[in-house]
């Protein structure tokens, strides 16, 4: 059942990076892969969030909370691409592009995760450890 | 047409993310997140390779932007981190942060470097 789910949100999640990105290539017009930078962050945020309001207080169905977080979340969000944006940088010998993206992805994507767990725990009471199921 | 091959390539991929990730997690002691390191680090060689053969626009729709976009993950892998910071594991998270990006990045070239031979 969880796996369905999770198959469905592939989808979804997969669709949703797609055209994000053509969205966001429509307006930005540089090499620095902003679409994927924006996709990884916001989808962090969201899946921090996600994890303390609604899957750790059993809000919804476990299957659906699957669904959602590691379906569409996990799927939305991508770490091969940022790999190959970031080698396809150095190779073209934009340096500072190629730092800038991982630094920002880096340090940018655990603040956003942080803040996703702090405001979903806020409501939830205190933060739970654990890996997410 | 596109669309269609995203979305296939975005349902396997993360239904293979979802058991693998599971079954290598399930295995590790330390707590360390070996199941999405695992697919992040295959997901970088494979797309870097399949980047440098450089295939067909409705192939690259399947595989890349569907498949492995879907297969490997960036929120799970930060929420890992944020995780282990609070169980106060900040030496498994620095090794999970330093493997992912080092390993990520010369995998992906590698890749390339095969595919473009």
């Amino acid at each position: 059942m969880k796996v369905l789910f999770v198959g469905i949100g592939g989808i979804i999640g997969s669709l949703l990076r797609y055209y994000t990105g053509v969205f966001t290539h429509t307006w930005w017009g540089s090499e620095f892969p902003l679409g994927t930078l924006l996709i990884n962050l916001i989808g962090s945020f969201f899946l921090g969030w996600f994890t303390y309001r609604i899957i750790k207080r059993n809000v919804l169905h476990p299957a659906v909370a699957t669904g959602i977080g590691t379906g569409i979340v996990g799927s939305f969000t991508t770490f091969s691409t940022f790999s190959v944006e970031t080698v396809t940088l150095m190779k073209a010998q934009l340096w500072g592009f190629a730092l800038l993206y991982v630094l920002v992805s880096a340090i940018g994507g655990l603040l956003m995760s942080w803040a996703g767990c702090k405001l979903g725990s806020q409501s939830a009471g205190k933060m739970k450890g654990g890996l997410p199921s | 047409m596109t669309v269609v091959w995203i979305g296939i390539g975005g349902f396997l991929g993360a239904i293979c993310r979802f058991l693998l990730s599971g079954w290598f997690n399930k295995k590790s002691r330390v707590g360390f997140p070996y199941g999405t390191l695992f697919v992040n680090l295959l997901g970088s060689f494979l797309l870097g390779l399949i980047m440098g053969i450089g295939v067909s626009s409705g192939t690259y729709s399947f595989l890349g932007i569907g498949f492995m976009g879907a297969f490997t993950t960036f929120s799970t892998f930060k929420l890992e981190n944020i995780q282990l910071h609070g169980q106060k594991k900040a030496t498994v998270s620095y090794w999970y942060l330093g493997s992912s990006y080092i390993g990520g990045l010369l995998l992906a070239f590698i890749g390339m470097w095969i595919g473009m031979k």
